[in-house]
């Protein structure tokens, strides 16, 4: 059965979508961004004629199974190295604003 | 509880698996490290870094799924669940949707009346832990720390079969004890390798269909569990008894303050938008690799109870106390292997003094100074009445304090029974000549004063005297 | 020897060149460098170039040289793409949000390459994570093509193409999702090659679709890439979807001869799509392999005109995934302003990423947001799966397949911004090997009012020795493929 999609998005569903993918979008840009990604959604929705009735779907190109590692300790303590990368850290925890539960 | 309202409880329980290294990475899951510190650049999440699965999560999830008798996927598929959080790298775990490794399965119980229930489990999953947040201290903000991140969980979803908090611990306890059997999980629950959460509902008695339930999260002692769900449903009883309806919602238990409240970030609802990890391969499972773990199953907690009571003889509750950890019935058996007394004594002292000795020192079997072998030789002592069962006590103490083995402490402490008839029936003589008006009271009639005259012999030997000799000769002397 | 002739010289002649001692490495690396700092200006093509750690990497190889060692790529210098990690030096993937990461280790190609004694001149330009078909969405700003000051190089990889075909350096990498090493290495007129899925390492090769990416070269000509391709090639324990199967000796095995070699022609890909002159081009260009033995034989693959839509609901869908780990909190951009945890989040995001990286993402959120995930994502996949049967099927007749690269030669800087479809259907004839996981080459075979023209090659799973010794065989045929542009020679 072929569901009838809507062929276009709205700002109300692009706002969505940037509080779902945590990005600002601003007013600016968001009509750019309803027309562009309304004309992705169109040119994309062709596939839902196809037939596909029976067909798996691919995930990936190879055909093999997931290889496994021996359980073994391999990587040291690089915790200086790796947070010359960091932005703010304290006692060498990552700081970010509170987290609230 | 009024009787009116059924509850329905489900558990998902997280157990961390005890591998060396993390579930797709090589760093190290020990306890306890300095923040960080332990966290390499795939658990970071850091840009060009993928994914490889350690092979001992999909033997210890496998050992899992046999222990309770559930299928074992040939082909499961790892998926990323995706959504913000600082504690989560890679803003995706990667978890297991529609193909886990485990599927079905089921742990049975005593129920509220004692009667075996069987609790059906709906599947088990790996999936990777993630990190740990700090936010006190740290003006205002919280700190990160990623040393958790990427150890491997087994998530076991149970059927919602549960209709009382204490079929809910008792659940609980048989899937901690297993998953410690099988030597897949250390299940410290103050360490966190063991969390609990809880989905509860009520109904009423003739309705059909679920209420709606709430998830209880951050129950890490058996304890609490009993303490949130109990309280979680008269709270939800008396919303619905005001006319009220419960909220779908996920509420965090505080253990201070004994009550349960709903949890701030979770209140949106969260748009997952699983799809396969497309960084991971299928894991193929063959017949043989299934067959080979099998074969290196340990004996299950049902089995050895079983056996324990149909080979020993033992009562069906102290056999299920003696097989409650693999450890404990290990130590059981090569006492009772040794010893020459009866399989109930040796059972007897293993459950009361050995056990109540380590509770009180809080030590694990292995850290006791005390061995089964050791042990045994005490109850041979019994057993060939070299000494009574009290003074075996005292001894027992002695040695668990590291002071030498039965035959040492009993010499140097000279507490050889004494068992000569003439020699206890000097000392009882003593004992009815020194006592003269109490005796004459038992003559009269106050058969309690025996228990008195038996007490001056004990005294007078230092509790030496072999108590059923003691009884017999004082009851010729005395009739 | 002469500066200029350095300069155009291919990997495998250098190599030859350093052998008979008519120059060494420092030499080598001297006028290159030289170069890159006189045109860096002009071609954008480069984000970061390592002179210093070059120079001594070259003196560093002259001593082993005079030694008497060899490596298969001692003294030679290359550049890499700038999504490949290289350690202690910047890797931005062209985005504010990795302006300033500094990765502290090594991509396993850049590894690989490094131990076959290869130099790093610098990193290239690029399409912001590599999405893109032309380069222009770079945070540092648009490449310009060699040919054409005017025109785009192609992308994603137009940094490395570009300083490959105006020869700032013999060679170069690239990565390829869609046709990301094929497309430009068609519209600058140079040889690009993508292998087959699994056969080069993603270990710290930055993604941006998972299942798509492979990582490839690009080349002044197919034996160059087939040196190259050896080396960059092989299993790798840190990527469980690399494959164990050994690397044959691709420069080795390069002469057998194509005769008998059965070559499918794709009916669907000569229709009104394609720019007749770039028909034209390609068509003579089977014909020369026809002289040289091959056999065209007629194929269809249905369901290919579908790739263009499929890969765009999967890499959007993979990568909307892949990027959810830049958020400010371990490395990478973090917005200044923000009163609290969300904020922190969507201001970092919003503004380290460029337009078109944030429409994709928002795209495969989309297409796997509850309700949706069954019509495109999972559809996309069932898709996949048929344009990939139509592949096998046709492998079943032909040894490779022919056929244009792109419908048309290098179009200008800006022109295809305005509507994304129009820019995504430049890959047309490169995003079904993607698909399918085929490996996949580009070479020159002519020009359209001066500007080069591409033909593609696509063959079967891990048949890249086919590519290369057909594509090698055209090359002593053609000299297309040692044109260089009038202002760069």
């Amino acid at each position: 059965m072929l569901r009838r999609l809507q062929l276009s998005l709205n700002k109300e569903q692009i706002k969505y979508l940037a509080i779902l993918s945590r990005m600002d979008i601003q007013d600016s840009e968001i009509k750019d961004v309803v027309d562009k990604l309304s004309r992705i959604v169109e040119f994309v929705d062709q596939l839902q004629a196809v037939s596909t009735e029976g067909t798996e779907p691919m995930a990936h190109p190879l055909e093999q199974g997931q290889r496994l590692r021996i359980d073994k300790v391999t990587e040291d303590n690089q915790r200086e190295k790796i947070q010359l990368n960091a932005n703010e850290t304290n006692n060498g925890m990552y700081l970010v604003p509170k987290v609230i539960d | 509880m009024n009787s009116n309202w059924e509850i329905v409880i489900g558990l998902e329980i997280h157990a961390q698996l005890a591998t060396k290294s993390k579930i797709f990475s090589g760093a190290s899951t020990a306890y306890g490290g300095e923040p960080n510190t332990q966290a390499c650049l795939v658990d970071l999440g850091y840009p060009g870094t993928l994914p490889v699965l350690n092979q001992q999560a999909i033997e210890m999830a496998i050992r899992f799924g046999l222990a309770v008798d559930a299928e074992i996927s040939s082909r499961s598929v790892f998926a990323r669940k995706n959504y913000f959080y600082p504690d989560l790298p890679k803003g995706y775990q990667i978890s297991q949707l529609d193909l886990p490794i485990v599927v079905g399965g089921n742990m049975s119980i005593l129920d509220g009346d004692g009667n075996e229930k069987i609790i059906g489990i709906t599947r088990a999953h790996l999936e990777e832990d993630a990190g740990k947040s700090v936010h006190e201290g740290l003006d205002g903000l919280s700190g990160i720390d990623l040393n958790r991140a990427g150890t491997p969980l087994l998530e076991i979803v149970s059927e919602p079969e549960m209709s009382s908090a204490r079929e809910a611990v008792a659940y609980m306890r048989k899937i901690h004890s297993i998953v410690r059997y099988l030597e897949i999980s250390d299940g410290n629950m103050q360490e966190g390798s063991f969390r609990c959460d809880a989905n509860v509902s009520i109904k009423r008695f003739d309705q059909k269909e679920l209420g709606t339930r709430a998830e209880l999260k951050n129950l890490n002692s058996f304890k609490f569990i009993e303490k949130a769900i109990n309280h979680e449903v008269m709270r939800q009883i008396e919303i619905i008894e005001d006319g009220g309806e419960v909220k779908q919602e996920t509420r965090l238990y505080d253990s201070d303050l004994d009550e349960t409240r709903p949890m701030r970030s979770k209140e949106e609802a969260n748009d997952y938008r699983y799809f396969p990890d497309p960084d991971l391969l299928p894991v193929i499972i063959d017949e043989t690799y299934i067959a080979y773990i099998k074969k290196t199953l340990p004996e299950l907690p049902n089995a050895k109870q079983q056996r324990f009571i149909e080979t020993y003889n033992l009562k069906v509750s102290d056999a299920q106390i003696l097989t409650t950890t693999k450890q404990l019935a290990d130590f059981y058996e090569a006492v009772e292997k040794i010893a020459n007394t009866e399989s109930q004594i040796s059972a007897n002292w293993v459950i009361g003094d050995y056990t109540a000795a380590l509770n009180r020192d809080d030590l694990e079997i292995k850290d006791a100074k005390l061995s089964a072998a050791d042990l045994a030789g005490l109850l041979n002592k019994i057993a060939d009445q070299t000494i009574s069962g009290k003074i075996a006590k005292e001894v027992f103490e002695a040695m668990w304090d590291g002071e030498g083995s039965a035959e040492e402490i009993i010499e140097s402490k000279g507490l050889v029974q004494i068992t000569d008839d003439s020699e206890i029936e000097t000392i009882i003589d003593q004992v009815i000549e020194n006592n003269p008006s109490q005796l004459a009271e038992y003559l009269s009639g106050k058969d309690r004063l025996f228990g008195f005259f038996v007490g001056q012999v004990m005294k007078e030997t230092k509790g030496k005297a072999n108590p059923q000799k003691v009884n017999e000769i004082l009851k010729n002397k005395l009739t | 020897m002469i500066i200029k002739e350095i300069q155009n010289m291919t990997l495998c002649a250098l190599k030859q060149g350093m052998k008979d001692k008519d120059f060494t490495s420092l030499e080598i690396t001297e006028v290159l460098l030289s170069r890159i700092n006189g045109l860096g200006a002009t071609l954008n093509a480069f984000i970061t170039v390592t002179a210093e750690q070059a120079i001594k990497e070259a003196k560093d190889a002259d001593k082993l040289i005079a030694t008497g060692k060899d490596k298969p790529l001692l003294g030679l210098p290359i550049a890499h793409k700038d999504l490949f990690c290289t350690d202690g030096v910047l890797t931005s993937c062209a985005s504010k949000m990795l302006h300033n990461f500094i990765p502290p280790y090594d991509a396993s190609v850049v590894k690989n390459l490094k131990a076959s004694g290869a130099i790093m001149l610098g990193k290239t330009n690029m399409d912001e994570f590599a999405m893109g078909s032309s380069n222009e969405t770079s945070y540092y700003g648009p490449v310009k093509n060699p040919w054409n000051l005017d025109l785009s190089p192609g992308g994603s990889s137009g940094g490395s193409a570009t300083a490959v075909a105006a020869c700032l350096v013999p060679a170069a990498t690239g990565t390829d999702t869609g046709g990301s090493i094929r497309q430009p290495a068609a519209l600058t007129g140079i040889t690009g090659i993508k292998p087959t899925y699994g056969r080069v390492s993603r270990f710290g090769m930055i993604a941006f679709a998972s299942s798509l990416d492979q990582g490839g070269v690009f080349t002044r000509s197919v034996e160059d890439a087939a040196l190259l391709l050896g080396e960059m090639a092989g299993f790798d324990e840190n990527d469980s979807t690399s494959v164990d199967v050994p690397v044959p000796d691709y420069l080795g095995g390069i002469n057998q001869p194509v005769k008998g070699l059965k070559i499918g022609l794709v009916r669907q890909h000569f229709d009104a799509g394609l720019d007749d002159d770039n028909a034209i081009a390609v068509k003579e260009a089977l014909d020369v392999l026809k002289d040289q033995g091959a056999v065209i034989i007629d194929i269809d693959l249905p369901n290919i005109e579908l790739s263009v839509p499929t890969y765009y609901v999967v890499a959007s869908a993979e990568c909307s995934s892949n990027l959810s780990r830049y958020d400010g909190v371990r490395f990478g951009y973090r917005a200044e302003n923000y009163k609290d945890l969300n904020e922190f989040y969507c201001k970092t995001r919003g503004e380290g990423f460029g337009a078109e990286v944030k429409r994709r993402i928002m795209t495969g959120t989309y297409v796997l947001s509850a309700g949706y995930y069954d019509a495109y994502y999972l559809k996309a996949q069932k898709v996949r799966q048929l344009i990939s049967q139509d592949f096998k099927k046709a492998f079943e007749k032909v040894d490779l397949i022919a056929g244009p690269t792109t419908p048309s030669p290098a179009f200008s800087l800006g022109a295809k911004m305005d509507d994304p479809i129009e820019m995504y259907l430049n890959d047309i004839y490169t995003i079904g090997a993607n698909l399918a996981g085929l490996p996949g080459m580009s070479i020159p075979c002519g020009f359209v009012n001066g500007l080069p023209v591409g033909l593609q090659l696509v063959g079967k799973h891990f048949g890249e020795e086919s590519l290369l010794q057909c594509g090698h065989h055209y090359q002593q045929a053609t000299d297309w493929h040692l044109q260089i542009p009038e202002q760069f020679k």
